[in-house]
């Protein structure tokens, strides 16, 4: 229960390289400020390295930390890790996003955001992850409403702000039920008095149905998703990519957490209303997708039914089902990623997110056409690819909780999911174009966060060792 | 062969297995205009990859253990993943069936015009993934290759394939046998987890003592799954309209090769690994595989179009097969493993004769064709071999394969059904007679003259190949089936009793 500052390095050196981007900001003349972006990725990939290398904490069920506000384990570590990651993509794709590069602020509040998030995947107690979530999620609302002078970026703000506070209230009333029964806010003691039967049953359920309600704001699930399409499309694509992964992933970090540490799933059952969760966002999620003109809309609705998905390693409640979630989320991260960063750049040459003109993609730009393809096929879960092996992981914890039905269910929504992205790639190589002989310059850097995705895209789907152990043993400390 | 006992060291099944995939990711570097050097690098690969199957085949000794030519290492240990592949004596033949239909659909390739490099590249990916299944003994590397083996069609057709369905028939084939596969998965999922062996090594799971009722319920899911791919009533229907629609290499890989990858998919999960069930099930989904039989061959009577013909043959041919196996009779068995590859091979060659036709005259309409005797021989004596095998003409490897499994119907307690059955020979005695006479026979028309050429010699060669497996299995059938025969006994080791 100590002071154990090296478990919380990367807190601490992310608020440093927070303060010292406002810093650098002020002191930049004008003409120099592009570096802005370059300079924040290297941070944060350096914060990441620092991570790898001193803040790995030992094998097991983890320790509690700073008078029990954190818990020190692997999962909190591989999450942050993930974050870590998105962040640093993020802030090189923003590279040549006009309204945004040159702001330092904007830099600020990313490495802010990055901040509350890996707070998110260590909170041990209520009152730290209610303020972790906040920290996660008032820069984002700030980021996604970015471009004032453009009317859905505004409009997306506004409405993740509005969704994001509603929920928010919610769940913190729940908090304080939670509270209000069990005296203490420690997720670990609130885990113990509930197995010990000291908590009203009635009373866990309750509370979970708020608690949820905050949490799949945060993943975007049925029925707590009418925000994202509108955000995902308005907000600048580069925080789309980031909250369509790490956000994504700090929420789930929080729902695994929460319901398999601290709400024994033997008191309050509450797998059977995370697989009916699971079914309707995907179900929903997908469907919605086939409509979809916008490429951003069509990600959104995508990002919707995979939130189903990992939902249902969570619904399984076993130590395979928590491994699938945090193998899913891995490779999650570095897909939709990669397809965004296609989106980016095709946007700032071409300045269109519609599907329709990404036509002749494959004769003008050959590299950016396989980039999509392949990270689209692993969006569908086509092997050799990382998006394969994880859903083989969340299907397999529903066959194994005897959960078939569920397993079935997502098997025919992969259908579906494969579906509207083979109609993408369609586009892509089938329609012609009469642009397809103008050139698309790509940026080194952007080509360079490209192809590490790519590279981890494939490497996930094949060596499937090093990943699964960590995520095993991430997931085993969690019970 | 004893002498080439030797090369059953090496690791042919790997490598056999990765070369067609690396060869086509470094052909995709090719920059895109050097055609010549993207179809040699193609070629070359072709003849390679013809090679080393041909070698897994001579390798394999009848008398030798069950399954040869093994390779294990540890892919994923804490699930029980392994790569583990070998031949058994069904498999082998189909991985030479796959190295034929590659050589020969690459040399016929020539003519691709459109993005060559995407082309091969996607078509050796493919190439990849059937040889991954057909060496597989790991069930997560089967399904693994197997949805490798299925979505690179979705792309070789939408692309290359005929402009009036093309994308119809790529999204209606991707979608069946997607549904197929993944409901199949969590069959196989179920058995991995019901065995409690911890292991998707397959050779375990046959000893895994599933209780009956547990096979009863989850063989439907993984047969049939699997089985759509191998075009059985009523899911057949993906099949004519993605084999027309596809361009003729394609055709001839899809209908040569990928339908075998359902047949024997269906059969090294659900009937091996599942033999109760497999008993229980079979006797009624012997009636599907009979409506596929004469059904088939029925509407492939009515085509108008070459090529549809062709693709209701398929459905035909393959309900052969897949009623081979649900006779559950040993006869039925060997049948059915010298059918998989005696229709491959001449499917192929058909496919390849409808695409030479097609590039030079550009109709498929039976109709509008005739007298292509005249200018190209050596194809129509081509297409009449094949045409006879179809037709299960004694002295060829129809007669090989379909005699067996008429026997086997016969000997199984329905008798009967071998008799309707053999209905189908009659019918498509008189279609391919019918085609051959107005394709090849009677007049030439005028519009085709000046402008239809007999075909290059590398085409020749490629023909020549194809029909000549065709006539020597027909007449030394001592070269196959004792093979598929070694491979049988041991599935009713499983099955129970011979």
């Amino acid at each position: 229960m100590g002071a154990n500052y090296l478990a919380i390095l990367p807190e601490i050196s992310l608020a440093v390289l927070a303060a010292l981007l406002i810093l650098i900001d002020l002191r930049l003349k004008p003409e120099r400020k592009h570096i802005l972006p370059g300079l924040t990725a290297g941070g944060l990939l350096l914060v990441l390295v620092a991570t790898l290398l001193f803040a790995r904490p030992a094998a097991g069920a983890g320790e509690s930390i700073w008078g029990g506000m954190l818990r020190h384990d692997l999962a909190a570590y591989i999450f942050r890790i993930i974050f870590l990651f998105g962040a640093a993509a993020t802030a090189i794709l923003t590279q040549g996003w006009k309204t945004v590069e040159r702001r330092g602020e904007f830099y600020v509040l990313l490495v802010l955001s990055t901040l509350g998030m890996t707070l998110m995947a260590a909170s041990a107690d209520l009152i730290m992850l209610f303020l972790a979530i906040e920290t996660a999620s008032i820069p984002l609302y700030v980021m996604a409403g970015f471009m004032t002078s453009d009317d859905k970026s505004t409009e997306a703000g506004v409405k993740y702000l509005l969704f994001g506070a509603a929920t928010s209230a919610v769940m913190l009333y729940g908090f304080s039920l939670l509270y209000g029964f069990a005296g203490t806010t420690d997720l670990y003691e609130l885990s113990a008095a509930a197995a010990a039967g000291d908590l009203p049953v009635l009373g866990l359920a309750g509370v979970l149905v708020l608690a949820l309600a905050g949490f799949g704001f945060k993943v975007a699930v049925v029925p707590f998703h009418f925000w994202a399409p509108d955000v995902y499309e308005g907000a600048p694509t580069p925080v789309t990519a980031f909250l369509s992964t790490a956000s994504k992933a700090a929420g789930f970090a929080v729902i695994l957490r929460f319901l398999l540490a601290a709400y024994p799933l033997e008191v309050a059952n509450w797998g059977g209303l995370v697989a009916v969760m699971a079914v309707v966002s995907m179900t929903v999620g997908n469907a919605a997708a086939l409509a979809q003109k916008n490429i951003k809309r069509l990600l959104a609705y995508s990002s919707i039914a995979h939130a189903g998905y990992i939902l249902m390693g969570i619904a399984a409640g076993t130590v395979l089902g928590a491994t699938g979630v945090v193998y899913y989320l891995a490779v999650y991260l570095v897909t939709n990623m990669a397809a965004f960063a296609v989106v980016i750049i095709f946007f700032n040459v071409v300045g269109s997110d519609d599907i329709a003109s990404y036509a002749g993609l494959s004769r003008r730009h050959q590299g950016l056409a396989f980039a999509m393809l392949v990270a689209f096929l692993s969006l569908a879960g086509v092997p050799p690819l990382g998006g394969f092996f994880a859903k083989i992981l969340v299907f397999a914890a529903a066959v194994e909780a005897n959960l078939v039905w569920l397993a079935i269910a997502g098997v025919l929504n992969a259908i579906l999911g494969l579906y509207y992205y083979l109609m993408v790639l369609k586009v892509i190589y089938l329609d012609r174009s009469e642009d397809e002989s103008k050139p698309l310059p790509v940026r080194r850097s952007h080509m360079a966060v490209l192809v590490v995705c790519l590279v981890l895209v494939l490497v996930l789907g094949t060596v499937l060792g090093p990943l699964y152990d960590w995520s095993t043993i991430a997931a085993g400390g969690l019970f | 062969m004893q002498f080439l006992q030797f090369l059953q060291e090496w690791p042919l099944l790997s490598i056999v297995t990765f070369l067609p995939a690396v060869a086509g990711m470094l052909i995709l570097l090719i920059p895109g205009d050097r055609r010549e050097t993207i179809y040699k690098a193609a070629l070359a690969t072709g003849a390679l990859v013809f090679l080393i199957s041909l070698l897994v085949y001579l390798g394999f000794d009848v008398d030798g253990g069950r399954y040869q030519f093994i390779e294990q290492y540890n892919w994923l240990p804490q699930l029980g993943i392994s790569w583990y592949v070998a031949v058994d004596g069904i498999s082998a033949p189909l991985v030479l069936l796959t190295g034929i239909v590659m050589f020969t659909g690459v040399i016929i390739s020539q003519r691709i015009e459109e993005r060559p490099r995407e082309f091969f590249g996607f078509l050796f990916i493919l190439a990849t993934g059937v040889f991954g299944v057909f060496v597989a003994l790991d069930m997560f590397a089967l399904f693994f290759f197997y949805e490798i083996a299925v979505f690179p069609m979705y792309l070789l057709i939408a692309i290359w394939g005929w402009k009036q369905t093309r994308e119809y028939a790529a999204m209606k084939l991707t979608m069946y046998l997607f549904i197929g596969s993944v409901i199949a998965l969590i069959g196989g999922l179920a058995m991995y987890f019901a065995s409690g062996l911890g292991t998707f090594d397959m050779v375990a799971l046959e000893g895994a003592n599933f209780t009956r009722e547990f096979q009863i319920l989850w063989f439907p899911f993984v047969f049939i799954g699997f089985a759509v791919l191998g075009g059985i009533f009523p899911f057949h229907n993906w099949s004519p309209d993605g084999h027309v629609a596809a361009p003729t290499a394609v055709s001839m890989f899809h209908a040569g090769v990928l339908m075998k990858l359902g047949a024997f998919a269906a059969l090294r999960v659900g009937i091996m690994l599942l033999p109760e069930g497999a008993k229980f099930h079979l006797p009624w989904m012997i009636f599907l595989t009979l409506v596929n039989v004469v059904y088939g061959a029925y509407i492939a009577m009515v085509q108008t179009d070459f090529k549809y013909v062709i693709g209701f043959s398929s459905v035909s041919h393959m309900g052969l097969v897949v009623m081979g196996f649900a006779s559950l009779t040993p006869a039925g068995y060997i049948g059915a493993g010298v059918q998989m590859v005696s229709h491959g091979i001449m499917t192929a060659l058909f496919f390849a004769v409808v695409g030479m036709i097609y590039d030079q005259t550009h109709t498929r309409e039976i109709a509008k064709l005739g007298g292509m005797a005249q200018k190209m021989p050596f194809v129509m004596v081509a297409f009449v071999i094949g045409g006879l095998v179809s037709m299960g003409m004694p002295g060829l490897s129809g007669f090989v394969a379909e005699f067996p499994i008429f026997m086997g119907v016969w000997m199984s307690d329905k008798p009967w059904i071998a008799i309707v059955a053999a209905i189908s020979i009659v019918i498509t005695a008189a279609y391919i007679i019918r085609l051959i006479r107005r394709v090849f026979f009677g007049e030439f028309p005028a519009e085709f003259e000046g402008h239809v050429h007999d075909v290059r010699p590398s085409e020749k060669f490629a023909l020549g190949l194809l029909a000549l497996v065709l006539v020597l299995i027909g007449i030394f059938p001592g070269i196959m089936v004792p093979m598929v025969e070694a491979g049988v006994e041991h599935v009713f080791t499983l099955l129970g009793g011979m």
